[in-house]
């Protein structure tokens, strides 16, 4: 599978379907676009590969006019084009498929198909034309699907195609897709890129935006490597590999050093055996995972973003329901699928969770800082004073975290939108920290967190250890697990693939991450 | 007792018309996503305007003209609320409402001296009643005769309009162009914007309509059923519309029915007021005017299976980050 596509087209000679010269997006404070360039040859499969939030579907909707670049050119055939709004880069022949479908549920497939580039104010005659011309596409490029299906009829594969099929209808020259195998489950993955084949052998560009590294060396010509917003390279897929494109996604950093001594692990403080769960697309997202955790040691998962750390986490913290699997916690026994705990529940099991988006699920940056302080915790009665919350001792509270840990400004009275991201971060960290816990669940420690805040964190989590609690921790940073874990999990499509121990090869895990040489296949 | 019948389901063609122009009207806003409670404040408006100007001209069609002119403003300052600001459209809504509740009264009064009320219509400023051709060489023809000489003909051009506007809305939704994108901005704005148009500018249209049918609606009852206007004469009839729409399932074949319902029980209670009912003696006036209200409880608490609304209704449209 790794046999990279034959490709006459591929020389220097092969005319240009897109270029793009310099291109930077700002979204507020994130650069999600730094001077990006790129050029795209007709007739190929090319793919952008990067991590969840690296920049690519910015760039692709920069493309398909659903953003404004802040600065820089585009290119379509060599003619200096702007992208005013997704009407303008569909008369230029540019279609995309977005990662999630813009698809109308309740209408059929031949409406969704025509929907905005209907031929008429009536729709009675041309709507049978496109009925026809539907047909011709569906046989041309082997795309099946009733046009009188209703979309929320049918599965998210055939949904797919719907999309391909919109595209194409409207004369589309240059087929984006934004993560397409998402959704898809390995069999319909492989049909669709039969189906992008096809379309190359018809002289359509594609352009494949994954974060898959198989995907890429599976089906692509050529491959740009995005990280932080940056495209950092732009290969043959010939001539790379899965590793070195792993190293670029994820980029090398210097080991940050944490001075630790060797782990001395106890008895077992978490167990979950056989945990599966399901996302809301119902895509399995987490495949009959095992693992343990013991007090005084900290056991990290590592991977590419997107493998289903986050929602191991989120089921492990009681945010998700698993379909099926245990978990062992503070010598009790809980059947996850049947009785799972609210978060509050596994809160009261000694279990503290510091999640992986601080914005959207660790704090409300629009209360104050004291206030954060006990969010989740407020009902301890340390708290209340009958059913007051006791102000007095909430503020005692904040005060003693904010010196603690050096969070500044140490105001507890600020709004917590007011502070920067890494004392953000311990705002949240003090929280779950200071409560005395058995087991701390830690996602993205240090994610958009300054090199001191960093080097502070790390440090009170190795403190944590020492305490003889259990930690586990997932990071996208293979460093920092390799720094601070005293065991490695690596996660890849929902499986723990394999365990390694930190000093491991970093190109061993590297392989492991993107799916190569897996325990577990 | 046939001849009662007849008389009653007379009035409830009467009196289901405004419900179903104001019910049509918030069929178009919802279809395309922009919840509109604010029906009844635009109605009043358009009741106004249309007495207002009817009176002052003696001209039905210039009144009629003035209450879709007034209506559409309101329903403009909704979409700049809730469309290009995307503010709360409840909340714009009922802002609209008070406005047009406070602004009636208060002009009404500064203009005319009568307490908030138009002076009566002078001749021509009311629509009167058109006889359909041989309504009356049909009065003699039992039931059919009947039917058409009573029921079909002698309503003023509103009604007609009121009743043709369903099949028109039909059409229009689920066989034009306009219709196709309109119910798929109300289902998913995203696919719309997508597919290479302008959310807003269909989102304004839809509203647009929406206040041309609630002109109609609001003009209905100060020069056609009324001859002038009367403070707060629309007295809840743009909730019930409301209400109806909710009952219809935003279908306009539904829409019709369910006005037609309320339509019907708003007769019988005019009807059996003050009389007696065997084995229950009179009931209270009060009890048929609820009757409505109490019915759309009920309704809308099961009785109809679930009502699924447009699945992007009440959500601003914004480009969401990925």
């Amino acid at each position: 599978m790794n046999k990279p596509i034959p490709n006459s087209q591929l020389d220097a000679a092969a005319p240009v379907a897109i270029e793009l010269r310099n291109i930077n997006k700002r979204f507020g404070p994130v650069h999600a676009n730094k001077d990006i360039d790129l050029v795209v040859r007709k007739g190929s499969i090319h793919g952008i590969i990067g991590e969840n939030g690296a920049g690519k579907s910015t760039l692709m909707s920069i493309l398909y006019g659903f953003y404004h670049a802040d600065e820089g050119d585009i290119l379509i055939d060599g003619q200096k084009v702007s992208i005013a709004d997704s009407k303008a880069a569909i008369s230029l022949g540019i279609g995309m498929v977005h990662q999630h479908f813009m698809l109308v549920d309740n209408f059929s497939v031949l409406e969704n198909v025509v929907l905005g580039a209907e031929e008429s104010a009536r729709l009675a005659g041309g709507l049978d034309r496109a009925r026809t011309e539907l047909k011709r596409l569906e046989d041309e490029y082997e795309l099946r699907v009733d046009p009188d299906a209703l979309i929320q009829d049918l599965p998210v594969g055939l949904q797919q195609r719907v999309e391909i099929l919109k595209a194409l209808f409207r004369g589309a020259d240059v087929l984006i897709l934004d993560e397409p195998t998402g959704v898809l489950t390995p069999a319909e993955a492989d049909h669709l890129f039969k189906i992008l084949n096809v379309l190359k052998e018809e002289g359509k560009t594609v352009l494949l935006i994954t974060h898959k590294l198989r995907e890429i060396m599976a089906v692509t010509d050529t491959v740009s490597v995005m990280r932080r917003g940056e495209m950092v390279a732009t290969k043959h897929t010939a001539d790379t590999n899965m590793s070195e494109l792993a190293e670029l996604m994820v980029g090398r950093n210097v080991l940050l050093n944490v001075d630790k001594q060797p782990a001395r692990p106890r008895e077992k403080v978490l167990v979950v055996e056989g945990l599966n769960v399901t996302d809301s697309r119902g895509v399995r997202v987490v495949k009959d995972v095992s693992f343990d955790v013991k007090a005084g040691e900290i056991v990290g998962i590592a991977g590419v973003s997107g493998n289903g750390q986050t929602e191991l986490m989120e089921t492990i913290a009681g945010i998700r329901r698993a379909t099926s699997g245990t978990l062992q916690i503070d010598g009790e026994r809980i059947d996850l699928a049947k009785a799972a705990p609210s978060p509050a529940e596994m809160r009261d099991k000694n279990l503290a969770h510091v999640p992986e988006d601080r914005h959207r699920m660790g704090l409300v940056t629009s209360f104050a800082e004291y206030e954060n302080a006990i969010l989740g915790y407020h009902n301890a009665p340390e708290y209340s004073k009958g059913w007051l919350l006791d102000i007095a001792a909430i503020k005692q509270t904040a005060q003693a975290e904010i010196e603690k840990y050096d969070i500044r400004p140490p105001d507890p009275l600020l709004k917590t939108a007011n502070f920067s991201g890494g004392n953000q971060q311990k705002i949240v960290l003090a929280r779950e920290m200071e409560r005395d816990p058995t087991v701390l669940l830690v996602g993205q420690p240090t994610r958009g967190v300054d090199i001191g805040a960093i080097e502070f964190i790390h440090k009170r989590l190795i403190e944590m250890r020492d305490a003889g609690k259990g930690i586990l921790l997932v990071s996208v940073e293979l460093d920092e697990i390799r720094s601070l874990a005293d065991r490695i999990l690596v996660m890849f499509d929902g499986n723990v693939v394999g365990e390694r121990s930190p000093d491991a090869d970093e190109s061993e895990l590297g392989l492991l991450m993107a799916g190569v040489d897996g325990d577990v296949t | 007792m046939f001849d009662t019948f007849i008389l009653i389901l007379d009035s409830t063609v009467r009196l289901s018309t405004p419900l179903l122009l104001a019910c049509l009207a918030g069929l178009y806003s919802e279809r395309a996503g922009v919840v509109d409670i604010g029906l009844e404040g635009k109605m009043l408006g358009a009741a106004f305007g249309a007495g207002a100007v009817g009176y002052l001209t003696g001209n039905a069609w210039a009144g009629l003209l003035a209450g879709i002119a007034v209506s559409i403003g309101l329903a403009l300052i909704h979409g700049f609320a809730s469309i290009t600001n995307r503010g709360n459209q409840i909340v714009s809504g009922v802002a609209i409402n008070f406005l047009a509740a406070g602004l009636t009264a208060l002009l009404g009064q500064t203009w005319f001296r009568q307490g908030g009320r138009t002076p009566p219509l002078p001749e021509g400023g009311r629509f009167e009643n058109i006889e359909l051709p041989f309504a009356e060489a049909m009065r003699d023809v039992p039931l059919i005769g009947q039917i058409y000489s009573e029921l079909l003909s002698g309503h003023n051009i509103l009604v007609y309009i009121a009743f043709a506007a369903v099949p028109i809305t039909w059409w229009v939704l689920f066989r034009t162009r306009f219709g196709l994108r309109l119910r798929a901005v109300g289902e998913n704005p995203a696919a719309v914007d997508t597919a290479g148009i302008s959310v807003i500018w269909l989102r304004y249209r839809a509203v647009i309509v929406c206040g041309m049918l609630c002109g109609v609606a609001g003009s209905y009852l100060s020069i056609a059923q009324s001859s002038g206007f009367i403070t707060n004469m629309t007295a809840g009839k743009g909730f019930i519309a409301l209400a109806a729409l909710i009952f219809a399932k935003w279908q306009p074949l539904n829409a019709m029915l369910a006005c037609l319902l309320f339509g019907f029980l708003d007769a019988v209670a005019i009807r059996l007021q003050g009389q007696e009912l065997p084995g229950i003696g009179e009931v209270p006036v009060q009890f048929f005017q609820a009757l409505p209200y109490i019915l759309t409880v009920i309704l809308l608490a099961g009785f109809i299976g679930k009502a699924i609304p447009p699945k992007a209704a009440g959500v601003p449209y914004t480009k969401e980050r990925t």
